[in-house]
């Protein structure tokens, strides 16, 4: 860059030196957002390109047979995709309520010392791992709450589901409760002004008001539901295979399960056809579901901005 | 007898102490959600505590300083603790400057072009991804990537060398999130007033706005290690042990980074899946070890933030 040179002859063009190394700056932090672009293009390599082997070697008949038995070569999709929609429904009857009924009192009823005692619940229970929440449903929520009533397996569906739900009611809450804050005052006063109650302003001008944020909560809740795995993997009866069942009491194989009983086998598995292939295959799957899940809330979330 | 005017019931509805069971109703179903999972959080905490409380109070140094072993008399955690703190060092050293950097050139350099667009929708779409997808990523290529420096060790690769680049990986995009919106809530007239002085967008950034944001950059950060902590689906795939083993006498620290691992949300796993009620025991306890170390470090990031958090 020439040297700037102002009416009375002075260089204002800076010091060379400092110019340079802001250069350098820029262009590190730059790369390194560029970064962010080569991990997801490096995720899409390293499942397309097993995946892709294993939809070429692999007959398409087992793609629609009895089961999911990876190690003896069926690989049945209705199973895995129906065991992982019946535990995120299940996860969802959990969250929905409990999040939504949570980020409304939050946001509308809690005075700001209430607040401060039940916000960290919810923040402890979003800090919880969920490989613990997966022995919890084992040991505590199955033999106690399902097995008493419906006398199942100790392995089933259900208490996973619930498990899963546990998981995802702090991330529906706090989704939730942003667009409930983001609902500008003056809808709330208006409603008192025409002599609504608390339950009507809340049911009939705050909810609906806040119902993008409110849907964006539910569909980033079920994606999370369906790619958590450890919960399914201990609590819902992964060893390796299963058959399609819809009842939520008896033991289920889901994808994220199916994905970690392939992986904690893998020594074994290696060279066994192509069952290895098909972890990746779920993967891709697994992947464009929530990718797709997640593209849609966004757009809500986008909604919410733009009008208030 | 007297006729109820309007003014009267108005005057009864603005004086009105009567109680409405419906409002309480409302009011009252809401607060039972939150109440239902505090008792979920409550049950689970004791319950874990009640099971592991024979482990704890009978051999409780021996537990968590012990190493894996098939006989639960003598298993312990201390392999996996080690195991957890290396990678969780990893991913200090390999996701933040990744992460910050990031951060800082969205907030401070990009101009809101389709590159930077497409660059912040990918980032909130990858913090998305389920965190076994990241293991398949480790699988992939971080376990070839490291054999391929020559570093994978007798496990081919699958060492806790991968496992670090993996949770790398998985906390990145949530390093930049919370990073970001630390340098969001530094407020313009910071910026503006060293523009004024004639420092330049770096000088700013290093002398203004990166201590400004830090407290809150810091709780992010923690508050991330701690998801990769106790993060375990991912290390499934590049090849924590759910088994046991040994590393043998004078094995070296290389050793170590290159050979076989495990890490304590694993051990959780793989002890809970034994039938036996002694292994059960142990998963309880080494639970218990994992949610001391988690909500230690969480409450600390809390209580830093709340600290040093300023309000502009």
């Amino acid at each position: 860059m020439a040297p700037m040179t102002s009416p009375t002859g002075i260089d204002l063009g800076g010091d060379p030196k400092r110019l340079r190394r802001e250069r350098v700056v820029r262009g590190a932090f730059w790369g390194a957002a560029l970064f962010s672009v080569l991990l997801s293009a490096l995720i899409i390599l390293s499942l397309a390109e097993e995946a892709w082997r294993f939809m070429s070697t692999v007959e398409w008949s087992a793609l629609w047979s009895i089961g999911w038995f990876p190690r003896r070569g069926l690989f049945d999709l209705r199973t895995i995709i129906v065991a992982t929609l019946l535990v995120a429904g299940i996860a969802m009857l959990v969250a929905a309520p409990l999040g939504l009924g949570a980020a409304v009192y939050l946001s509308e009823y809690a005075s700001p010392r209430m607040r401060r005692v039940l916000k960290p619940v919810l923040e402890i229970l979003a800090g919880i791992p969920s490989v613990v929440l997966g022995y919890f449903a084992l040991t505590w929520i199955s033999p106690n709450l399902i097995q008493p009533i419906f006398d199942s397996d100790i392995f089933n569906v259900l208490s996973a589901g619930i498990g899963v739900g546990i998981l995802t009611t702090p991330l529906v809450a706090s989704v939730a409760e942003d667009s409930l804050r983001a609902v500008p005052h003056a809808l709330r006063e208006a409603s008192y002004g025409l002599g609504a109650r608390k339950s009507a302003t809340v049911r009939k001008v705050v909810l609906p008001a806040a119902v993008s944020g409110i849907m964006a909560a539910m569909i980033l809740g079920v994606s999370r539901a369906i790619g958590e795995t450890m919960v399914v993997a201990m609590a819902a009866g992964a060893t390796g295979g299963g058959l399609l069942t819809l009842n939520p009491i008896e033991p289920g194989i889901t994808m994220t399960a199916a994905m970690a009983s392939l992986a904690i086998g893998t020594d074994q598995v290696a060279g066994a056809g192509n069952a290895f292939q098909s972890l990746f295959f779920v993967g891709l799957l697994l992947f464009a579901m929530t990718l797709l899940l997640n593209i849609v809330s966004d757009r809500f979330v986008q909604r919410v901005r733009e009008k208030y | 007898m007297r006729t109820i005017t309007t003014g009267d019931a108005v005057a009864a509805r603005i004086a009105g102490r009567k109680l409405h069971w419906r409002e309480l109703a409302f009011e009252g179903a809401l607060l039972l959600a939150l109440l239902v999972s505090l008792l979920f959080l409550v049950t689970l905490l004791a319950d874990i505590l009640i099971t592991a409380m024979p482990v704890l109070t009978e051999r409780a140094a021996d537990f968590v300083s012990g190493e894996l072993s098939p006989d639960p008399a003598r298993a312990g955690v201390g392999t996996s603790i080690l195991g957890s703190l290396i990678i969780t060092i990893a991913v200090a050293v390999l996701a933040f400057p990744a992460g910050i950097g990031t951060a800082i050139y969205l907030e401070e350099y990009a101009s809101d072009s389709w590159l930077t667009r497409f660059i912040r929708t990918n980032i909130r779409n990858l913090a998305g991804v389920p965190s076994i997808v990241f293991g398949i990523l480790g699988f992939a290529i971080f376990v070839r990537l490291v054999s391929a420096v020559g570093l994978g060790g007798s496990v081919n690769g699958r060492n806790i060398l991968a496992a670090g680049l993996t949770l790398a990986a998985l906390v990145l995009p949530i390093v930049i999130i919370t990073a970001s919106e630390a340098l969001l809530a530094v407020p313009d007239s910071i910026r503006e007033a060293g523009f004024g002085v004639g420092a330049t967008r770096w000088e700013v950034i290093r002398h203004h706005v990166l201590p400004s944001a830090s407290p809150g950059i810091l709780t992010g950060t923690v508050l991330t290690l701690s998801r990769a902590f106790g993060e375990t689906a991912p290390l499934l795939l590049v090849g924590a042990v759910t088994g046991f083993f040994t590393l043998g006498e004078g094995s070296t620290v290389m050793d170590r980074l290159t050979s076989a691992y495990t890490a304590l949300p694993v051990t959780v796993f793989s002890w809970s899946r034994q039938p036996s009620e002694e292994f059960r025991a142990l998963a309880a306890a080494a639970i218990v070890t994992l949610l001391v170390v988690l909500l230690t470090a969480n409450a600390a990031a809390i209580i830093l933030r709340n600290r040093y958090e300023r309000k502009w």
